[in-house]
């Protein structure tokens, strides 16, 4: 059928605009006040006056967003590699691992601040929390998921424990980290975010609070649209990296 | 080795006459794919002296080919069928494996993902890994079941004529795939697992479908497959 040859190429651009449409069919609707649900239009001259102001504090997050995704997902790669490679490590680690996560990140953020200071390194340090979860829970998954048949194929070719995990199942685990850098792309922003909340001078999140406090609700929204926007850019270069990293992988969709 | 408290094995013995190929028989789940993993070295938990003749172990000198053609897939052929080097941590010999490739009708193809090649070629390339390996001894667990029938009767052809002069066992649930290509037919029987049957073929393979050798032993086959699955004494086979 034509309309699906051209159709995913447009479709996010058609549910921006669906979105829009119903965002401006909400305000006219319920009849909100600009200082409840500012219309799209005016958010929209807001995006344009503020630019350089609401540049550089994106830049700010952007940043934050960035190191920590960097730091979280090496950290985790590492953690999850340790995890399979020591055996006996697993027993230990995966509780820790566990625990770390059943304290939110949310009750932690003051505590880092605290720690770290009101600038980046404490917004940083929480993304990386964040994100270093989930990339190790799914690449260990990987790792301990080898195909036993490529297992048993590298033990009769008599190859050592380093060579398997060289050879076989780092690779064979990739597809399975790339899911976890993937979620991990879409979690970084609130760990960024959550720590400029709490405490800081710059950033988008500070700048929603600051707007918010002084019912400048449609700077707010500007900033919001813009978060959002950084969000689904890391997002998907995430997701295009992975797949022209892995052309074989099932989730790259192609077949050569 | 048990299944469900039973031993699997119990003083079992199976002779492999060297340079030939012998085919395993028996109906499913009466151990021939666990027999020839446990030759393999696959399976703990199990004992057992895998040697030869003059009781030399042959550890380290077996390869093993199973059902699925287990090739990477985020490697080219040619590193694939270079693997088991690369596995074992030698230096690799890229000039043997392109020669491989050719001998299994794959070059031109030396650069492509597994996921770019139909089932058979996959299989081909999959041979020619194992050939590389250059072992005494190669176990193929059903290497050729998950192909259509035309291309199993040729992969049927080339494996007869590439493991020439090699002690080949073959795991098989295809009596027409064990008369075409084995040298001897070995026929399994449960509970304990034993032989029940064991039959020598003359004629040198790959055979022709057609000929009066495999025709006029493919009945009797059958039959004893049929007998050892009813638990009752194998028809006699001669040849």
């Amino acid at each position: 059928m034509k309309a699906t040859q051209f159709g995913p190429k447009l479709r996010p651009l058609g549910i921006l605009i669906g979105l829009l449409l119903l965002w401006q069919a909400l305000v006219w609707v319920t009849g909100a006040p600009a200082y409840i649900l500012p219309a799209p239009g005016q958010v929209g001259v807001v995006l344009l006056e503020r630019w350089n102001s609401l540049a550089f504090h994106a830049g700010v997050t952007l940043v934050e967003i960035l190191l920590g995704f960097l730091i979280g997902s090496l950290v985790g790669v590492f953690s999850a590699l340790m995890i399979a490679i020591f055996q006996p490590l697993r027993s230990w680690l995966l509780p820790l691992l566990v625990m770390s996560q059943a304290i939110p990140v949310f009750a932690l953020a003051p505590v880092l601040v605290l720690w770290l200071g009101y600038g980046m390194a404490s917004k940083i340090a929480m993304a990386s929390l964040i994100i270093f979860f989930p990339v190790t829970t799914s690449f260990h998954d990987g790792l301990q998921r080898t195909e036993t048949g490529w297992l048993d194929l590298a033990q009769t070719c008599g190859a050592s424990k380093w060579a398997t995990f060289r050879h076989v199942r780092i690779p064979a685990a990739l597809p399975a980290l790339a899911s976890g850098l993937r979620v991990a792309a879409a979690v970084a922003p609130i760990g960024a975010i959550i720590g400029e909340w709490v405490g800081s001078s710059a950033g988008l999140g500070h700048l929603m609070l600051n707007a918010n406090a002084r019912m400048q609700i449609d700077v707010m929204f500007a900033a919001l649209t813009v978060l959002a926007a950084l969000a689904l850019l890391l997002y998907f270069l995430t997701d295009r990296f992975c797949r022209w990293l892995l052309p074989w992988s099932p989730e790259a969709g192609g077949n050569s | 080795m048990s299944y469900k408290g039973q031993p699997l094995f119990q003083d079992f013995n199976l002779e492999l006459p060297a340079g030939l190929t012998s085919c395993l028989l028996g109906p499913s789940g009466v151990g021939k794919s666990s027999l020839l993993r446990v030759i393999a070295g696959l399976e703990r938990g199990a004992s057992g002296v895998v040697s030869r003749e003059n009781r030399s172990p042959l550890t380290g000198k077996l390869a093993y080919m199973a059902q699925q053609d287990l090739l990477l897939p985020w490697l080219q052929l040619m590193d694939n069928v270079v693997l088991p080097d690369r596995l074992a941590g030698r230096e690799v010999d890229m000039k043997r494996a392109r020669r491989l490739l050719q001998l299994v009708g794959l070059d031109g193809h030396e650069a492509k993902l597994p996921s770019a090649l139909s089932g058979g070629m996959r299989q081909r390339a999959a041979l020619a890994r194992t050939l590389y390996q250059d072992r005494e001894v190669i176990l193929m667990d059903e290497p050729f079941s998950s192909v259509d029938s035309i291309t199993r009767l040729e992969l049927q052809e080339l494996t007869a004529e590439l493991l020439r002069d090699r002690t080949v066992l073959l795991v098989t649930h295809d009596p027409f795939e064990a008369l075409r290509i084995g040298h001897r037919l070995i026929v399994l029987a449960g509970q304990p697992v034993h032989i029940a049957e064991q039959v020598d073929l003359v004629q040198a393979p790959p055979r022709d479908i057609g000929s009066p050798e495999i025709t006029s032993l493919h009945k009797q086959l059958i039959d004893s497959l049929r007998g050892v699955r009813q638990n009752l004494p194998a028809a006699s086979l001669t040849s």
